[in-house]
């Protein structure tokens, strides 16, 4: 195999790295020009006008290195595997690459428009780097390739969280979401270790067929439930899920939609596809009168307590963004239903959900970005008089919550509709439906705060202690972001034969 | 082409956004008489025999995926209740003239539930079906708690969470009815055969999600809170038309997909409903404030309905549907003379502030709406409520000769207190002393405008050309309700 090929086939990742490169060299250069200039005076310079034109040079190359890389992406052949599995080429990553580049485009647009962020260079030049580790997850069937992307991702997420250095929220964030993770990637790399001591190998396949020889083991069920816990981490499920309302609030919001986005639907596809090929001889039962042991009821379990816990937190809540965290959580809950469903009606179910629900997310922090930069807040009583002020965004917003809820005709609808019947499916006569019925009164709780969210953008006054919300200067690319994303939510709520199809046949 | 009553709607609701504030209220006005237009249209062109079963007009394969279609369909009870869709979306239409801030919001969100009931009233295929019944809720909470009165918020989160609980029922029952079936057709549905098992669990948690709408007894405490807090437009809507879908809903769906377990539930049903009545109309005897008393009473007319249902034969339930067009006329008429006619002009709904006002002097036409409305209520014979409520009493016979007995003592009750209204808020001669009623201050003396008129005039039609006739729509309803698959 000769090195050629390996750059042929993982053009997209080389493509995305170069341009981080690219942009970290347009930010320095810029820098220097303007470096003069923060030295004499007494402030640090706060984004002087001479970067300014650096950093619309710094995001228009990331943008269109992102975009390459997805015109790359479909020059891919359609099925390729190297270095036994360490990169792989499927429909599926091919597609699951596609949406994390987008979810990335998305993330660097919101980027442009953050006006705190000093260094805009190197932010961006990190968002791609943790791009190229969403890439690697998606793209692997090995543990040891995957844990390396989920160390890229986590690192790379780290910096990113803490990237604020004026704020000491953010340094909070980025100190937890360090401290948590790590310890996370620790479990989860020691559970490998085990799993690899019982196999012999690393590679999915050659997993699962070793557990099929000698299922019942203590140490593969210590290796799965240590390996699991590091992903449970990742995508926020309780009790894991102790980093995200802290991260969420306090990271600046490029990086708060890039973790609740585009490592989510990373994390689910790679969770997905260790459990349901890697581990697929344990997989268990989780039907209420058929419990076996497994890796099923774990996930049961876990997604249980994240819709319990998440939705009941998120109801106390009074800031936006710890608000949407919880939700997260919750959220996470119900994607578990279709891993715990297993099987292709299951996985693509869960896909499809994590896709839409990160378009979701990504649009409703733009939302909350603009009235951050506005009124310097983002608790609920700061977006009150919203709707008055800015009535494409408030509706943009209200789109965004209600798919979250799960209203119709948006994709959160259907979505909901996928995942509890694909749930519902297995282990015949309704197994499920205590985990279902879990979700649904999830669902019926989760409506409440999402309207009180909407009660103040739409009904409550400008109230006399926050800051009035009297005109909203969100610059053309902000509102452009947020209203292709708020029509995609739409779009895939009355058309989502188009995304589930494909996702759907992109199973293997 | 009954299906356009949908896409007109929806059309209407994004045409307006785009239009200026002022023009609003005109494009709602024609969207919605072109909607009652294609209703009266299809009421007269479509042959009767056509109108037995469930006939599809229309099928798009939606996602192929899941076996979801685009499919609409119509019998005599859909078409029962388009029409009585159509009656009240134009006269709330009419009634809302003078709607003057925050309009286009006000006009979008009434006709997303003018069309989603459409939708519901058409779908032939569950997921879409309930994609339509969902989609109500919102614009509802928007509605009440940006234009309403009294406690909106409170009573626009309560009904909200309400509907939306019934509605996650619901979900839990579809999921459980697609995933055994395997389909969401629901001619197909129909035909299915259950195991009587999971019907008997099965059919409670469907029928009692579409009951929370429907106001049964226990879970019916959003509706007076909702409909006092609404402004008149969204009063008129819940109580006209999407309290029905829940009725509607509960007929079409759970009881024709789960026949074996609507034998075992009807009679707790039937119970449910007769303490509603009972219960709802003794309520209604004690309340101050007029709209409270128009809203338990609207409880009280479901409970009417409710048990026509539960009655099990074709009488019984085709009563059911036709009380279900005669209260949706009724109710949206009271409310319109509450809400609209009195309160725009009293500032008060209280009925001993009403009874010192002499109204039934300076507002005669509103006086004469309102006592054809208190007429239609208590059912006096003539109005379309006499021909629906003693068709449901027949049934009933039949089946519960107890329930009839004990309604009796209900409608005594339903006489008293509408009378105790209609006295207290038009033809009181007690004087409240001076000073206690600021009627100088308050009182604003416009005339009934034309708008209003126009509405009240199309309700009273309607309500009298029922009850004068109600073969009109018992000889498309009866074949249909007939053809379900629960009276075989």
């Amino acid at each position: 195999m000769s090195y050629l090929e390996l750059l042929k086939l993982a053009f997209p990742e080389v493509i995305v790295v170069i341009s981080a490169l690219v942009v970290l060299a347009i930010g320095l250069i810029s820098r220097q020009g303007t470096a003069v200039a923060g030295v004499s005076s007494a402030k640090p310079p706060t984004r002087a006008t001479g970067t300014a034109a650096g950093a619309d040079w710094c995001s228009l190359g990331a943008a269109l290195g992102v975009v390459i890389a997805i015109a790359a992406v479909l020059m891919l052949p359609r099925n390729a595997s190297l270095f036994g599995g360490m990169l792989v080429i499927t429909p599926l990553t091919s597609l699951f690459k596609i949406i994390c580049l987008v979810l990335a485009f998305f993330t660097v647009c919101l980027a442009r428009s953050e006006k705190s962020l000093r260094h805009p260079g190197e932010y961006l030049a990190i968002i791609l780097f943790a791009t190229v580790g969403l890439m690697l997850l998606v793209g692997s069937e090995e543990l040891l390739m995957i844990f390396i992307g989920l160390e890229l991702l986590g690192l790379s997420l780290y910096v990113m969280a803490a990237f604020d250095k004026t704020d000491v929220r953010s340094a909070e964030a980025g100190l937890k979401y360090f401290l948590f993770g790590s310890t996370s990637s620790a479990f989860t790399l020691f559970g490998i270790s085990l799993i690899y001591g019982m196999s012999g190998s690393t590679g999915l396949a050659a997993i699962s067929e070793k557990l099929a020889a000698a299922p019942a083991q203590p140490l593969v069920a210590t290796g799965i439930i240590m390996t699991l816990i590091g992903f449970a981490f990742k995508i926020a499920a309780a009790p894991f899920h102790l980093w995200a309302p802290d991260a969420y609030q306090g990271a600046p919001i490029p990086s708060a939609a890039f973790i609740a986005s585009g490592s989510k639907v990373a994390s689910f596809v790679v969770l997905g596809k260790i459990v349901l090929v890697g581990f697929g001889p344990v997989h268990g039962s989780s039907a209420w009168h058929a419990m076996a042991a497994g890796w099923s009821p774990i996930l049961a379990v876990l997604a249980a307590l994240s819709i319990l816990i998440g939705n009941l937190v998120a109801l106390a809540q009074t800031n936006v963004r710890r608000l949407l965290a919880y939700s997260a959580v919750a959220h996470a809950g119900y994607t578990l239903l279709g891993l715990v469903a297993g099987g292709r009606d299951g996985f693509s179910a869960t896909l499809f959900y994590a896709t839409v629900y990160a378009l979701t997310l990504v649009g409703a922090f733009g939302v909350v970005a603009v009235v951050r930069s506005e009124t310097g807040g983002d608790d609920v009583k700061n977006f009150s008089g919203l709707a008055a002020q800015a009535p494409l965004l408030a509706a943009c917003m209200a789109i965004f919550m209600f798919s979250l809820a799960g209203i119709p005709p948006l994709a959160g609808f259907f979505g909901k509709f996928y995942l509890f019947s694909a749930a519902l499916r297995v282990g015949g006569n309704h197994g499920l439906l205590w985990l279902v019925g879990l979700a649904l009164f999830g669902s019926f709780v989760s409506l409440y705060y999402y309207l009180i969210v909407l009660k103040a953008i739409f009904i409550d006054p400008p109230s006399g202690t926050a800051p009035v919300l009297d005109h909203v200067s969100s610059d053309l690319l902000q509102r452009i972001t947020v209203t292709v994303l708020a029509a995609a939510i739409l779009f895939f709520g009355i058309m989502p034969d188009i995304l589930a199809s494909r996702i759907l046949a992109a199973m293997p | 082409m009954i299906a356009w009553t949908i896409y007109i709607t929806f059309a209407g609701a994004v045409l307006l956004l785009l239009f200026p504030g002022v023009f609003a209220r005109w494009i709602t006005l024609l969207t919605t008489i072109a909607g009652l237009a294609l209703g009266v249209v299809a009421f007269v062109s479509t042959p009767i025999a056509d109108l037995a079963h469930f006939t599809t007009i229309v099928k798009v394969p939606w996602v192929p995926l899941l076996g979801m279609n685009y499919h609409l369909a119509i019998d005599g009870v859909s078409l029962t209740m388009v029409l009585v869709t159509g009656i009240s979306a134009v006269s709330t239409a009419l009634f809302s003239w003078d709607v003057d801030h925050r309009q286009r919001e006000f006009f979008f969100w009434l006709l997303l539930v003018v069309g989603g009931c459409y939708g519901v009233f058409l779908s032939a295929d569950l997921f879409l079906f309930f994609a339509f019944y969902e989609l109500v809720i919102v614009p509802k909470y928007f509605l009440i708690a940006i234009f309403g009165s009294t406690n909106k918020e409170y009573g626009a989160m309560k009904l909200t969470l309400y509907s939306f609980f019934g509605g996650m029922l619901v979900f839990a029952g579809i999921l459980v009815v697609y995933v055994t079936a395997g389909s969401l057709d629901l001619n197909q549905l129909a035909q299915f055969h259950f195991n009587p098992q999971l019907q008997s669990w099965a059919f409670p948690v469907l029928f009692l999600g579409f009951a929370v709408l429907a106001g049964i007894w226990p879970l019916h405490t959003w509706a007076p809170t909702g409909h006092v807090a609404a402004p008149t437009a969204g009063s008129m809507l819940l109580a006209g038309i999407v309290m029905k879908l829940g009725s509607y809903a509960g007929l079409r769906v759970a009881m024709n997909v789960f026949p074996e377990g609507f034998q075992i539930w009807s009679k707790w049903i039937a119970a449910l409903a007769v303490i509603g009545i009972v219960y709802a109309a003794a309520v209604a005897l004690r309340q101050r404030d007029l709209k409270f008393v128009i809203g338990y009473s609207s409880v009280s007319h479901m409970g009417f309905v409710l048990l026509g249902l539960a009655t099990a034969n074709a009488l019984g339930v085709s009563g059911a549907v036709l009380q279900m067009f005669s209260h949706g006329v009724i109710a949206a008429l009271l409310f319109a003379v509450a809400g609209r006619m009195l309160y725009r002009r009293t500032h008060t709904r209280e009925l001993d502030a009403l009874s010192g006002m002499n109204l039934s002097r300076a507002l005669p036409f509103a006086a004469f709406t309102f006592v054809i409305a208190s007429a239609a209520s208590m059912g006096i014979p003539g109005f379309s409520g006499f021909a629906a409520e003693i068709t449901i009493l027949i049934g009933a016979w039949k089946t519960y000769p107890i329930a009839v007995w004990i309604i009796g003592v209900g409608m005594v009750l339903t006489a008293a207190f509408t009378l105790r209204a209609l006295v207290k808020s038009f033809f009181s001669e007690v004087r409240v002393q001076a000073g206690r009623v600021s009627t100088d201050t308050d009182w604003n003396e416009q005339s009934i405008t034309l708008a209003e008129k126009c509405g009240a005039c199309l309700l009273m039609f309607a309500t009298l050309a029922v009850g004068l006739y109600p073969k009109l729509l018992l000889d498309r309803i009866m074949p249909a309700v007939e053809a379900m698959r629960f009276l075989k």
